[in-house]
């Protein structure tokens, strides 16, 4: 988290896509294909996804306006949530009707964009909620404690390794409550780990984060490609996005608008006239007129 | 003391205390449809008779007794042909009809000999304060009374928009409390009590011919009650930022307290309000209605109609359906959040007054449980038109006291509140916003 | 005024066979929403069917007393079941007007003419746990719960415990049953099960997130407190006739103010909280008619035996206000998760 801790420098996975780059474009290699999502509250469209495709391995960025239906596109995913109509697969097993629970089972994890770190539970009781291995999670197992003693000790021992790396070891017996929101994220994401996850769904990890735990963050995402998962996260701070995305998709009124490598996408204009706005890469002040930039030579 | 009297007199202590304990919950029974060919503690008055054919007695016939309050009962004619039915309430009446299918083939009801009174099998009894009647049916030779099933729709269906009406008013406040402030009050049913309580109370020291300037009183004085209840009790905690859990279980704390107050002050008795046992006068066919029902029926429509005007014409009515739906947007864009409440708790309060002095008619009588037998009833009328919105709290009450009144055509007569109640489990289930409300979004 | 009797009396209620069943029935609702955060208004139905569901296994189905109590504990976990699957996915305030509906509708069936050959609908059942019979057919030894004691007959223990060798049977019987319970309780509570629970009670997205099944640990979680709930109604049943009118709303709303009192998210709290609760409503219920009695209270004896119902309903609010981790409860693991 200081800031002359070397940050690594993300390696981007290129090639990811099969033919020409438009919406919807088909993966090298995709962990998720979503087909014909539609999900409508009322008279609003939240999400008419045609096509799209994952790809493995990869961090894959969702940018978007607010209200550009990402988090329900995501608790469409993960079963938080019914489509009107529409499939998805993971791995080629399709998704469709599952509930929440099973999708996670099968390796599809996501956070929530307000964390929901168990404020009541210790900081490792929420990491061995994480694991998915303890039969004494059964009710009938729970009863006799020498069927489930040694594998509590065994995921402990994995926790706190998780812990360690997220420097959140110190922190193992105080109440999830007591941290800070940052150290919340931390602890979700941590959490989210004990589960062995494929695919990593994390909706918005930067928000209400102060700058100096950003770059942690941004290191775990990395370590997550690193260990071979897939990331696909929602967010809307573009330098971030620029940083580690080997890919983005655009959402807008419900509907995928772009997609591509980090540069490119944010090239189109269709994108940054939704969203991104023409003066992204200049200071705020400057645009406003607040404060005057030392007039540099306009190259291009 | 020997230590044998010792141990009978602490046995006894303990089975009295455990006998009060159980007679005790036995009084504060929620809906308390009572079932007794007894009379016993809880039916402590009775009506009695017999039947005859021809000075013949005839043993084997089913009475059935219905009254106000939701009391049912059925009674066998003894080998006598007498039969005693215990009643929970006197100075009140009675409808007792003789199940003509019962009687042996070929015999009916038919008029009494001595004298010339035309008798239908259904008669209506009062048990005057006296505690007792007695009544008798003749019977024999002749065509069998059949009360068309249209007559006896139609009266259901009359009974039940009345019932419906009174639930209406109780059931509006309730769901604009909630839809204000997310509590599910359940102190409510005792603001309904206070209404007829507060008429009985100022009746007795004004004088029975004061009942024009009680009524009107007795609403001014729910409404305070109301307001003191928001000022002192719910504004307070809402400031504090108390969950709605708490909330709801501080308003079950607090529906207790204020019960068992009243039990405390007016005892474990029915009381009546002057003119409750007005005479019903017939319609057409055996449908017949009182004047205290029509003036009953007539002015709840009238207030009704007054409140939904309100509500979408005047500002505080749009205040108060901005508030329901969103209320952190409502007070940003500068209403008068609080304000808004304890109008909404004052006008509540008021309606829930009124309804229960409809309700001590209706009943008829006054208990100290009154509010809390028919609270059950008014979620299930919150709930099935959508809570937080006025005119479903209507809907729902309409169609609540439609059911309960016409579900005793097809069910037996004390299980009618379990088809409310069945109803309001089912809203929940498949439709928790109920028919006028918007669903809610997930996350 | 006899203060001796009144204290004498009161204190007996520390042990006595309904406080045990009581606290039986509080624990069931302390799994309930102390440690599964589901809002159960309707515990005084899981009681009636569980008394109900013994006596009339014993009446009209002729049973033994020890298959009997099966039945009852079978009839609350039907019960549990038909109320959960639908119910379980419902919001808080939902799921108690739900409860409340569900415990008035088994009142309202048991209380019916519709099906008084078996239930006895107002009067009730009784005649099950020694000599008797069924209502048809009375021959000895029906039931046979009485018959099963093995304490000579005679008057055992001191003031205020002085009892005869049935209510010491009881209370026995009670003491073991209620010991099983808290321990089961108790192991359930620190056990990975406990710890999904925890979980699911105060955010059940989460639970979700992390693959595990929330919809079947609230089913456990709402059986395991309801067989409870059936061993109180039990335990009622065992001491005395079972009556409907026993298992009203206020019954339920009693139980949680113990369950309150105690502590709802403590594993001893409901046993604490229901000997204080009963041991003080027996002390005000005494207490306040002695005080009428000799005149030093200007209301009637009648009116006395009120109070401390009145005192209850100000109590819970006040509890609930103040104190909502009860009295041993930890403040810091929030009863009422927002």
């Amino acid at each position: 988290m200081s800031s002359n801790e070397s940050s690594s420098t993300p390696v981007k996975s290129t090639g990811l896509h099969v033919g020409a780059i438009k919406p919807g474009v088909a993966k090298k290699d995709p962990i998720l294909v979503a087909d014909g999502v539609h999900r409508q509250f009322g008279g609003l469209v939240a999400v008419d996804v045609e096509h799209v495709e994952i790809p493995r391995n990869a961090i894959t960025a969702l940018i978007g306006p607010n209200g550009a239906g990402k988090t329900t596109f995501f608790n469409l995913l993960t079963g938080f949530d019914q489509p009107d109509r529409g499939a998805w697969s993971f791995n080629g097993i399709s998704l469709a009707k599952l509930s929440a629970f099973k999708v996670a089972r099968r390796g599809l994890i996501r956070t929530f964009q307000l964390t929901k770190a168990l404020g009541l539970l210790t900081v490792m009781d929420n990491m061995k909620l994480g694991s998915t291995e303890q039969t004494g999670e059964k009710l009938s197992a729970s009863l006799f404690p020498f069927l489930w003693k040694k594998k509590e000790i065994e995921i402990e021992a994995k926790a706190l390794e998780i812990l360690t790396r997220f420097k959140l070891d110190t922190k193992r017996d105080d109440f999830a409550a007591s941290l800070s929101g940052g150290q919340r994220k931390l602890l979700e994401m941590a959490r989210a780990l004990m589960t062995n996850p494929e695919l990593v769904m994390l909706d918005e990890p930067m928000a209400g984060v102060n700058p100096a735990l950003t770059q942690s963050l941004l290191d775990h995402i990395l370590n997550l490609k690193k260990d071979g998962m897939t990331v696909l996260f929602v967010e809307h701070d573009m330098q971030m996005v620029r940083h580690i995305a080997d890919w983005v998709i655009v959402m807008a009124e419900g509907k995928v608008v772009a997609e591509g490598a980090p540069d490119e996408v944010m090239k189109n204009t269709a994108v940054i006239d939704a969203y991104l706005g023409s003066h992204q890469d200049i200071d705020l002040g400057a645009v406003t007129g607040r404060i005057t930039l030392p007039k540099i030579s306009k190259e291009k | 003391m020997s230590s044998m009297s010792t141990v009978r007199q602490n046995a006894s202590r303990l089975a009295s205390a455990v006998g009060a304990f159980v007679l005790a919950f036995g009084v504060l029974g929620l809906a308390s449809p009572a079932q007794a060919d007894v009379v016993n503690p809880e039916m402590p008055f009775k009506i009695s008779g017999n039947v005859q054919n021809k000075g013949e007695p005839i043993a084997g016939v089913t009475i059935n007794l219905t009254g106000g309050g939701g009391y049912a009962a059925a009674v066998i004619t003894d080998a006598e042909g007498k039969f005693t039915a215990g009643v929970p309430e006197k100075e009140a009446d009675y409808s007792v009809a003789v199940d003509e299918t019962t009687l042996p083939d070929g015999i009916a009801v038919i008029d009494n000999p001595a004298t010339e009174f035309v008798e239908a099998n259904v008669q209506t009894v009062t048990v005057g304060p006296g505690g007792r009647a007695t009544m008798n049916f003749f019977i024999g030779q002749g065509e069998r009374h059949v009360t068309s099933m249209f007559d006896q729709v139609v009266q259901r269906l009359i009974s039940g928009l009345n019932f419906g009406l009174m639930l209406a008013l109780a059931s509006v406040g309730l769901s604009l409390i909630y839809g204000t402030t997310g509590i599910s009050n359940f102190a409510h049913a005792e603001l309904v009590t206070f209404g007829a309580i507060a008429t009985l109370g100022l009746v007795a020291v004004m004088g029975e011919g004061m009942l024009w300037l009680a009524i009107p009183l007795a609403i001014v004085l729910s409404a305070g009650f109301g307001w003191g209840l928001d000022a002192a009790l719910w504004a307070p905690l809402r400031r504090r930022g108390m969950g709605l859990v708490q909330l709801m279980i501080v308003s079950i704390g607090l529906s207790l307290g204020i019960r068992y107050t009243y039990q405390f002050f007016i005892g474990g008795v029915t009381e009546n309000l002057p003119g409750s046992g007005a005479e019903r006068f017939n319609l057409f066919g055996s449908v017949s209605l009182s004047i205290i029902d029509i003036v009953s029926m007539g002015v709840s429509v009238l207030l009704i109609i007054a409140f939904a005007w309100w509500l979408s014409a005047s500002k505080i009515g749009k205040a108060t359906r901005a508030i329901s739906d969103n209320p952190s947007l409502a007070a940003s864009s500068g209403i008068d959040v609080d304000g808004v409440v304890r109008i909404v708790w004052i006008i509540g309060s008021a309606l829930a007054g009124f309804s229960g002095i409809l309700w001590a008619y209706f009943r008829p009588g006054i208990r100290w449980d009154m509010g809390g037998q028919i609270l059950l009833l008014i979620f299930a009328a919150t709930t099935l038109g959508g809570l937080g919105t006025a005119y479903g709290a209507l809907v729902g009450s309409l169609i609540v006291g439609i059911l309960v009144e016409g579900s005793s055509l097809f069910i037996p007569s004390d299980l009618k509140y379990v088809g409310a109640l069945v109803v309001l489990i089912g809203i929940l289930l498949f439709r928790p916003q109920g028919i006028l409300g918007r669903k809610e979004r997930v996350g | 005024m006899d203060f001796l009797a009144i204290f004498n009396s009161s204190i007996s209620f520390i042990l006595a066979p309904t406080t045990i069943a009581y606290a039986l029935a509080t624990l069931g609702l302390a799994v309930h929403f102390g440690f599964g955060g589901l809002l159960n208004m309707g515990m005084a139905g899981f009681m009636a069917l569980g008394a109900y569901g013994y006596a009339i296994g014993v009446l009209t189905f002729g049973l033994p007393w020890y298959f009997a109590a099966f039945v009852g504990i079978g009839a609350s976990v039907v019960f549990a079941l038909i109320l959960g699957i639908p119910t379980l996915r419902l919001r808080g305030d939902y799921l108690a007007i739900v409860t409340i509906a569900a415990a008035e509708i088994v009142r309202l069936l048991l209380l019916s003419s519709a099906f008084g050959g078996i239930t006895g609908s107002a009067d009730g059942l009784s005649g099950f746990n020694g000599p008797g019979g069924t209502i048809t057919n009375p021959t000895v030894g029906a039931g046979g719960f009485n018959e099963s004691n093995p304490i000579p007959p005679g008057d055992y223990g001191f003031v205020p415990f002085l009892d005869n060798e049935r209510t010491w049977y009881l209370r026995i019987v009670g003491i073991i049953i209620l010991t099983l319970a808290i321990f089961l309780v108790w192991r359930l509570v620190n056990s990975p099960w406990g710890r999904v629970i925890k979980g699911i009670r105060e955010d059940e997205d989460a639970v979700r997130s992390l693959g595990k099944n929330v919809f079947a640990y609230k089913m456990q979680a709402l059986i395991i407190g309801g067989v409870l709930g059936a061993l109180g109604g039990l335990m009622l049943a065992f001491s005395t006739n079972v009556n409907s009118s026993v298992y009203v709303t206020s019954l339920t709303f009693f139980l949680w103010t113990a369950l309150l009192l105690g502590g709802a998210a403590t594993v001893f709290g409901p046993l604490a909280g229901s000997i204080i609760f009963w041991v003080l409503q027996a002390f005000l219920g005494l207490l306040f008619p002695a005080l009428a009695d000799a005149g030093l209270m200007p209301f009637t004896t009648i009116q006395a035996a009120q109070i401390k119902y009145i005192i209850v309903g100000f109590a819970l609010v006040l509890l609930v206000v103040y104190r909502p981790q009860g009295l041993f409860g930890n403040k810091k693991e929030l009863t009422f998760v927002k």
